[in-house]
């Protein structure tokens, strides 16, 4: 499959990447590169194959539904570019 | 003692031991290799206080004679852990200043058996690449040269690849997604093993594609890969696919009988075009595990051809997911905002800045493969096809084969720059016979066998069963004891 110029810009947009528009005929004729590389996907008979989901065929551990950790909001924080009075400082978000 | 940084870790735990040399003196005499191999470009944080505090303590514990193997060995620590108080970037811009305010699972039993971190090592950027080129402290440079030019360690394990080869740390840990911690142990001439899925932990270890990254030894030899195993596996209630299971003692099972062994040569591994040297190094390599005992049989893995494009839609899937975590909020690099930008603008231009280029891409792929209309014709085919790879492998495991041996690499190390001009596609070729393996959660090992017509290393892959290690190891044993691989690179730097 072809990527054209708007695909790739509405891919970015949806990874939250900002992509110049010169930069975008370059992308999207990386990305249809590699969707070529990947269709050769269609060639496989996955006819009654179930996508797997896990590589090892083991249950998930359950454990009591409590706390079990918590109370760190100065190590949380430790590392945000901006935080305030124990919060993480975004722009403004709602007018 | 001479030359301490040459020692392995079975060599350096026996001389401890004895009294015959220190921690303290070990540490320092890598601490000193370091300083002088600015040029490898391997070491990108050191922690040289860390590292003597560690030491100090290590040498009183073996004074006291309760010491496990790991006590004092001087290790490297692929940028791509976490480490308490020290600069944990995964090779990226966008987590720039970040200092963890916990230990990975892996550096924690490291630390906790005594072993020691002379600091962190460079790698591809989030560990996306084959050749340690997307880095953003610059490419590390492999120890191996045989003209002009710098040559590659492989990636993204490249900067651990290059310090273990050049004798900067005893050892080093790796992460392999989809080969990067045994095509970087092929280039320059070490041993690499990735555990089964599980085995690991991954608590702490920045998250690339979760259900293929397993973090690794990589190490001198085949019986310090069992030693470091040992110390870096076992169950972890932080991580929700952490096996609970027994670990067995690693190191006493090499005992280099592999008699009765049955060895798979698969033959879709014999790709068009494989360089004569590969294939007469994978020659070799069957005719050794013959010689010593082994049953040789031609096997079928059918699906092998499709892995590469199954890989390249799961790996980025999964990618896109675990990076929407790094948008400018909580750590790491926020972009400079201009007036009146919201927080739109602020993940976009964050994310512009703090990726790379391949990054960025891979991040965009596995968006698309996972937008509404495409999920089902890429993602879920994707993975119907990863279940037939594993498939395969069950059935010839079925079928009573105990290990698989194939190339790991379809060449020797390349020149750093030489696959910039190249399509994407042709530097995810580097991991053609390793990705298989991540597909399909298994464990596998490079281990050196020889050189190409230049003198470069080469190795081979030896595939086990799942939670087999200890018998992977074994045999792996046996054909580096018949293949004597020796060589080490001539110091240039």
């Amino acid at each position: 499959m072809s990527i054209d110029t708007e695909t790739a810009r509405r891919v970015a947009k949806l990874a939250r990447i900002k992509v110049e528009d010169d930069a975008l005929p370059a992308l999207a004729a990386e990305f249809s590169a590699i969707l070529g590389f990947i269709e050769q996907l269609n060639e496989v008979d996955v006819e009654g194959v179930e996508p797997m989901t896990s590589v090892t065929p083991q249950r998930l551990k359950r454990r009591e539904d409590v706390v079990t950790d918590g109370d760190q909001q100065e190590a949380v924080l430790k590392n945000a570019p901006d935080a305030r009075e124990g919060f993480f400082a975004v722009p403004k978000v709602v007018e | 003692m001479t030359d301490l940084t040459k020692l392995t870790i079975a060599q350096a735990r026996d001389a401890m031991r004895k009294g015959d040399t220190s921690s303290a003196e070990i540490t320092a005499t890598c601490l000193t290799a370091i300083e002088d191999a600015g040029a490898l470009n391997a070491f990108v944080h050191k922690t040289p206080e860390i590292a003597t505090e560690q030491a100090a303590a290590a040498d009183a514990r073996i004074k006291a004679g309760d010491a496990p193997a790991m006590c004092g060995i001087p290790l490297g620590i692929k940028d791509l852990f976490c480490t308490k108080g020290v600069p944990s970037q995964a090779a990226s811009r966008i987590l720039e200043g970040f200092k963890p305010e916990y230990e990975s699972t892996v550096t924690t039993q490291l630390f906790d058996a005594g072993a020691v971190m002379l600091g962190k090592l460079n790698m591809d950027e989030f560990a996306m690449g084959s050749s340690n080129e997307t880095s953003v402290y610059g490419d590390a440079v492999n120890p191996w040269k045989v003209d002009d030019r710098n040559l590659t360690p492989g990636g993204s394990s490249g900067g651990s690849a290059s310090a273990v080869a050049a004798d900067l740390c005893l050892a080093a840990t790796g992460t392999d997604t989809g080969g990067s911690i045994r095509q970087p142990a092929a280039f320059t001439g070490i041993t690499g093993l990735k555990p089964t899925y599980g085995r690991v932990s991954r608590w702490g270890v920045v998250a690339f594609a979760s259900s293929l990254d397993q973090a690794g030894p990589m190490t001198k030899d085949v019986r310090d890969a069992a030693i470091m195993l040992q110390a870096m596996c076992g169950h972890d209630p932080k991580d929700s696919t952490s096996a609970d299971l027994a670990v067995p003692d690693f190191e006493a099972a090499l005992t280099g009988d592999i008699k009765g062994k049955v060895i798979g040569i698969p033959k879709e591994y014999r790709m068009d075009g494989m360089p004569a040297e590969i294939a007469k190094l994978w020659e070799d390599g069957t005719a050794m595990l013959k010689d010593a005992g082994a049953v040789i049989k031609d096997i079928s893995l059918p699906h092998t051809k499709y892995a590469l494009p199954a890989y390249y839609v799961i790996a980025p899937a999964e990618a896109s997911s675990n990076l929407a975590r790094y948008d400018g909020v909580r750590f790491g690099h926020r972009a400079k905002l201009d007036a009146g930008d919201g927080i739109t603008e602020m993940y976009e231009k964050t994310r512009a800045e703090g990726f790379g280029h391949e990054v960025q891409r891979r991040v965009m792929v596995g968006t698309y493969v996972l937008s509404a209309g495409f999920y089902d014709a890429y993602y879920n085919r994707a993975r119907r096809v990863r279940a037939l790879i594993k498939r395969d492998f069950d059935n010839v495991f079925a079928d009573g084969v105990d290990a698989i041996l194939t190339p790991t690499t379809p060449s020797a190390a390349f020149g750093l720059g030489e696959m910039t001009d190249a399509d994407p596609i042709q530097m995810y070729l580097n991991d053609v016979f390793t990705v298989t393996v991540n597909l399909a959660g298994l464990p596998g090992i490079a281990v050196p066998t020889g050189t190409d017509a230049s003198g470069l290393p080469l190795g081979l892959q030896l595939i086990g069963r799942p939670w087999e290690e200890a018998d992977l190891l074994n045999v792996a044993y046996s054909l580096e004891q018949t293949a004597g691989f020796v060589a080490k690179p001539t110091k240039w730097w």
